[in-house]
């Protein structure tokens, strides 16, 4: 018999019989989530590509994204949520927080059930089974380091988790303060929550990188859909057409007019029930296009040959930014060696698992979004200018963040379910595709890079010259905050007498190139690094001793004339790494001497990188407050992206007020009740809101020293509504209830600020643009096949300057993620608008390609960060990819300066060589 | 009243609609979803995943019968002779475990990319397809069945149901080498798919060759295979007189250049590693 359309599928979920009633090719991670509402089975593709979506059918895993609801008939199926029982958690995943293998979580729910299918089979597995087990699921933030080892010692006996105690939060392993519900499935991420009676919208983006369009008549496709509410365009948008990160740029429409600049750009928001929006075509919208010959890539858009991108940019320069410490050309006229490169690296994709997604609802004459963001402050203040209303009537509620890398810091769905909800007053939804949000958001900036370094015979720097141009795409985003960081760090951590370095933002009819993780310094690195192995080798000299020799230390001045005082670890880390460096050179090389097409070669990169915005205020403000039942709240402005900051900001704060973690609750960025502690970005949330959560707590404990009359030293308990405060002189009671409540109930409060302190760039850029750097190095050692230009990384070891570890856990968590995004920016990514707008043609590293990684933290303290701290996040990543291109070169002997190193680019490099050396 | 998806249970119920509609065919859904991605779907899918007789591998004295429905991990996990190793080994780096618990062998066929894993294999098997009509039953070697890039011979009131392998000499042995540009879930930028049959002083009795990835459809290297029979295998010399037929292009994952050059190298490794 043939059935109908819709039909009864039943099957076992969970252990219970369950009955759905949908149309059988639907999707099941669809069927899970909408009719059944578990959300715990998340969608990153729809493709089989991410595997978020993993769930077990019949004990085996599969893509629920790719199964037919109708398959599912008779069938045994597991997800998340039939994981746990009565809130306990399994070995596995008690494993996992333990470890800290779940960071966002957004891929915690498939990797959870990749493994469960391999536990079922397999109770104590090996490295390669579980390898194999996992290969079907991405993972954006954690290198895969710890949920292998997680994998694999879940069948260990577990321990309870501890608690540090009351002054004991810093430094500890605490595991995340959300790590539980990122286990379960319970956590909700921007596609995990609207209202009922939401309506969807989806976006119509331009299919060409530059054209001239029109749409004339929406009428005709609103008569046929019935269900279609509206068809947005530009002049539906209340205020201002234009966002932008910076207060005099708001260039980026939100809904384009007429003209689109980039492949991917909005121009028209379809609201109504999902059905109808995702069934119209593009024949339906009478659009019409007249594509225009776009500027691609830095050649066209400095040869000006085309009409600008911008017009108020005749020649497509965004923005400048240089460097000029004394007379550089006097600094190469005194060297006694040269070194010098072209460089060029390619677009790449931020490629969290969670693609941009959330709703907003207008509440009278306010309007609420909940959405995944790293800056729910901006958006707020974006949002209220793109609605022409006050950003007070604008309440960001952020969702957890699947990820987000410097790519959730631009806005994506904000405006358009600001405009669609705040027009037809109903709540709205939005989740991008993958191939959306690959093609509507920003990059990393493709990079040209020319430089040139000298030293001296005994191997001293002596100048630096750096040009480096920048494809900053279509709009200007944080184009002109990577011109304006490059020059300053373009260098490395060396001292140079003599520099200079310019670098221009260039607008093409490309993606727009953003924040990524280093904003620009990952790409400077891989040129100053290659320099330092150019020179060393010219000179004979060791190539990490001669970075020792240069690094920066303390009473050196920096290329912009900043006396480096304090937490300068920079020597610390390279010589942590000596011996190794030492061992595994020689271990390879001796390799080399018996193996001819396999050879092995070791590499070294260092970083240097200021935590911070550049010469700019960037305060943060942390709450904290203690109500009249004793709950003590943190109120966190600090997002966590999964990077840990929400842990962080009440380790610091515990300890501040001298009560145990455990008892706090937290709040975290929603913007009606946190203070503003800026944006999740540039390595600055442990160091300024940590500081700040510092002194809200030390502030909260003063005054509670005050009110008990005790001594400093005195020791803090809560206990339900009473305070004990206790010293030499005995026990002091404070009844919390007694005392009279402010708006929110809290009694007791605690408020912190910190700004750090800068200074403004004078004539020559010189000056204090941040007021700590980060520092580090890590060497790689690789495996090339020089008949097929394959490289395999095998070991890294990362030492890195923290100045003090608030959370050890959390920092290798960063470490071993910033590796893995290192190692697919030096080997595999590249996105190329059209060809890679998907998960399997835009290859980020799985689980197989990771190295073992070994963690070296050092902690030269920083006097200004909360207990000596200071940032991790983007330094982590800047330094793997020039140790693995070091080591390519040391395996092979050839440089790789266009990036990344694919197969036929080494290959080709190794042939070059090859046939150069025949001739010789 | 329009039917936008039906799932029948023998493969006669399936024929019969077949011969009445014109269905889009499900089965893994491997490559129908991701096609897929952001539409409403309404389109008429026939989902052949409820035939299960389909689903089987079946010996017999002088062939190799491998049912349409066969999943990845099926021939992973089936005992299959020494000449499948290739096929094993490429079913293993087909996307991730999910792919394979889920993704056909005769998807993978129909769907014709040219970078499917399971096509040189299948080939240097001298693999033949079965179609299956309400009118009737044919056999095409599979080197005819794929016309092109996303193109088959497969008229659309067909099924395929099935792959019939002759069976391979005893001392056949199969090997598979896939070049990629990282661990797991990747797509080939070449691959080869190896069948031969070596005595014990290491000489070629017999040589089937195939690679994949470097044209519109994976290609047999007859000429090589010609010319290998007697050789020694460390004598064995890949020739670009071999390779002619090949006709690789530049996309994202690599250059014609670089196939051109790697193909060599990597039809040595698959051969030499069948030992």
């Amino acid at each position: 018999m043939i059935k109908e359309d819709k039909s009864r599928v039943t099957f076992n979920l969970n252990g219970t019989p369950q009955t759905v009633f949908a149309s059988q090719i639907r999707r099941f991670s669809d069927v899970l989530r909408e009719d059944l509402g578990l959300k715990g089975t998340k969608v990153g593709c729809d493709a089989g590509d991410c595997g978020a979506c993993t769930i077990l059918i019949n004990g085996e895993q599969r893509y629920a994204c790719l199964t037919a609801t109708g398959q599912l008939e008779g069938c045994d199926v597991r997800t998340v949520e039939g994981l746990s029982k009565n809130g306990e958690l399994t070995s596995l995943q008690h494993s996992f927080l333990e470890e800290g293998a779940a960071q966002c979580g957004i891929c915690t729910p498939g990797m959870l059930m990749a493994a469960q299918s391999l536990l079922d089979q397999v109770p104590h597995p090996s490295e390669d089974q579980v390898l194999e087990a996992l290969s079907g699921v991405l993972c954006r933030c954690t290198g895969y380091t710890k949920i292998v080892k997680a994998v694999i010692n879940s069948g260990q006996k577990q321990t309870s988790i501890s608690s540090p105690d009351a002054g004991n939060a810093v430094g500890s392993r605490m595991v995340k303060v959300d790590g539980q519900k990122k286990l379960t499935g319970e956590e909700l991420f921007g596609a995990d929550k609207a209202p009922e009676d939401s309506l969807w919208l989806r976006t119509i983006r331009s299919p060409y990188a530059r054209a001239r369009f029109s749409l004339i008549n929406t009428e005709k496709v609103l008569k046929k859909y019935s269900g279609l509410v509206k068809v947005l365009t530009a002049d539906d948008v209340p205020g201002n057409n234009g966002f932008g990160i910076y207060p005099h740029i708001k260039d980026q429409p939100v809904l384009a007019k007429d003209h689109v600049r980039f492949r991917g750009e909005a121009v028209a928001a379809l609201v109504g029930d999902r059905e109808s929006v995702e069934s119209v075509s593009e024949e339906d919208l009478n659009l019409t296009w007249q594509p225009l010959e776009p500027v691609r890539g830095l050649d066209n858009a400095l040869a000006g040959n085309l009409d600008p991108v911008q017009s108020e940019f005749p020649d497509n320069t965004l923005s400048r930014g240089f460097v000029k410490k004394c007379d550089v050309e006097k600094g190469f006229s005194e060297s006694h060696t040269v070194a010098e490169g072209i460089w060029t690296t390619s677009a790449i994709e931020h490629g969290y698992i969670e693609p941009e997604a959330g709703f907003a609802n207008r509440i009278g004459d306010r309007l609420e979004i909940f959405v995944c963001t790293q800056t729910p402050y901006m958006d707020q203040s974006e949002v209220a200018q793109v609605l022409g209303i006050d950003k007070h009537q604008v309440r960001i509620i952020p969702s957890a963040v699947g990820g987000g890398f410097g790519g959730k810091l631009d806005m994506s769905v904000q405006p358009l379910v600001a405009v669609a909800s705040w027009v037809l007053n109903r709540p709205v939804k939005c989740v991008y595709t993958r191939p959306e949000s690959l093609a509507s958001t920003t990059k990393r900036h493709p990079v040209r890079i020319r430089a040139k370094a000298g030293c001296s015979s005994e191997g001293k720097l002596t100048a630096f010259e750096f040009h480096g141009d920048f494809n900053t795409g279509a709009y200007a985003s944080w184009g002109p905050t990577v011109a304006d960081r490059v020059p300053i760090h373009c260098t490395g951590p060396y001292f140079v007498p003599k520099m200079l370095s310019e670098t221009k933002a260039l607008f093409t009819n490309e993606s727009p190139s953003g924040a990524f993780r280093g904003f620009g310094t990952p790409q400077a690195a891989i040129a100053h690094e290659a320099l330092m192995d150019t020179l060393a080798e010219k000179i004979c000299m060791d190539p990490l001793d001669f970075r020792i020799k240069n690094a920066l230390r303390k009473g050196d001045h920096t290329n912009t004339g900043q006396l480096l005082e304090n937490s300068v670890g920079q020597v610390e880390c390279l010589e942590a790494l000596k011996s190794r460096w030492v061992e595994w050179r020689k271990a390879a090389e001796e390799y080399n001497q018996q193996s001819a097409v396999i050879k092995r070669g070791v590499g070294s990169g260092s970083v240097w990188y200021g935590c911070g915005n550049t010469s700019m205020s960037n305060p943060s403000t942390i709450q904290v407050g203690i109500n009249g039942q004793g709950k003590v709240t943190l109120y966190n402005g600090a997002m966590d992206i999964g990077q840990g900051a929400n842990t962080v900001m009440v380790q610091i704060c515990a300890d501040a007020l001298g009560i145990p973690a455990s008892q706090f609750d937290l709040v975290m960025g929603d913007t009606d009740l946190t203070a503003d502690a800026g944006k999740t970005s540039a390595s600055r949330q442990t160091f300024v809101s940590g500081k700040a959560s510092q002194l809200a707590g030390e502030c909260l404990r003063a005054k509670i020293i005050q009110l008990a009359e005790v001594s400093d030293r005195a020791t803090i308990h809560i206990e339900g509504e009473k305070l004990i405060a206790k010293d030499e002189t005995g026990e002091h009671l404070i009844i919390l209830s007694d005392i009279l409540p402010q708006e929110n109930g809290d009694v007791l409060t605690g408020e912190g600020t910190f700004d750090p302190p800068t200074t403004p760039l004078d004539e020559n850029r010189q000056g204090s643009p941040y007021a700590t750097y980060g520092f580090g190095a890590q060497i790689a050692e690789v495996e090339v096949d020089t008949s097929l230009g394959t490289t395999k990384v095998l070991r890294i070891a990362a030492a890195h300057d923290v100045g003090k570890t608030i959370n050890p856990t959390q920092v290798e968590g960063q470490i071993h993620g910033g590796i893995a995004q290192g190692l697919g920016l030096a080997l595999m990514e590249e996105y190329i608008q059209e060809v890679s707008e998907n998960l399997h043609d835009y290859l980020m590293p799985t689980v197989g390609d990771m190295p073992s990684i070994e963690v070296i933290l050092i902690e030269d303290p920083e006097p200004f960060g909360p207990y000596g701290a200071k940032g991790i996040g983007e330094h982590a990543l800047i330094p793997t990819a020039p140790a693995i291109l070091g080591g390519i070169k040391h395996a092979t002997g050839v440089a790789i300066h266009h990036l990344p190193a694919t197969p036929d680019r080494v290959f080709s490099e190794i042939q070059q060589a090859g046939n150069n050396n025949a001739n010789a | 009243m329009m039917l936008n998806y039906y799932r029948p249970d023998n493969l006669n119920d399936g024929l019969v609609a077949l011969s009445e509609n014109s269905w889009t065919l499900l089965a893994g859904g491997t490559d129908f979803y991701p096609a897929r991605v952001g539409k409403h779907l309404n389109e008429k899918v026939m989902d052949l995943t409820g035939i299960r007789e389909l689903r089987s591998i079946r010996e017999t004295e002088d062939q190799i019968y491998i049912g349409a429905l066969t999943t990845w991990t099926d021939i992973v996990n089936a005992n299959l002779p020494a000449a499948f190793e290739g096929l094993r080994k490429a079913s293993k780096t087909i996307g991730g475990v999910q792919t394979q618990n889920a993704g056909t062998i005769c998807g993978n066929i129909c769907n014709a990319s040219p970078a499917a894993d399971s096509v040189p294999n299948l080939m240097a098997l001298d693999a033949k397809v079965q179609l299956m009509s309400v009118k009737e039953t044919r056999m095409l070697p599979l080197e005819e069945f794929i016309l092109g890039n996303r193109k088959t011979a497969r008229k659309s009131d067909e099924f395929v149901t099935g792959l019939i392998i002759p069976h391979p000499g005893k001392d056949a042995r199969g090997n598979f080498e896939k070049l990629g540009s990282r661990a797991f879930l990747v797509i080939s930028i070449a691959m080869v798919g190896v069948v031969a049959e070596l005595n014990e002083s290491e000489e070629i009795e017999n040589l089937n060759v195939a690679v994949g990835a470097c044209s519109a459809v994976s290609q047999r290297l007859y000429l090589l295979e010609k010319e290998a029979k007697g050789q020694k295998l460390q004598d064995l010399e890949i020739k670009p007189l071999h390779l002619e037929n090949l006709e690789p292009i530049d996309d994202i994952r690599g250059t014609a250049a670089y196939r051109n050059a790697v193909i060599p190298e990597l039809v040595m490794r698959a051969v030499k590693g069948v030992l």
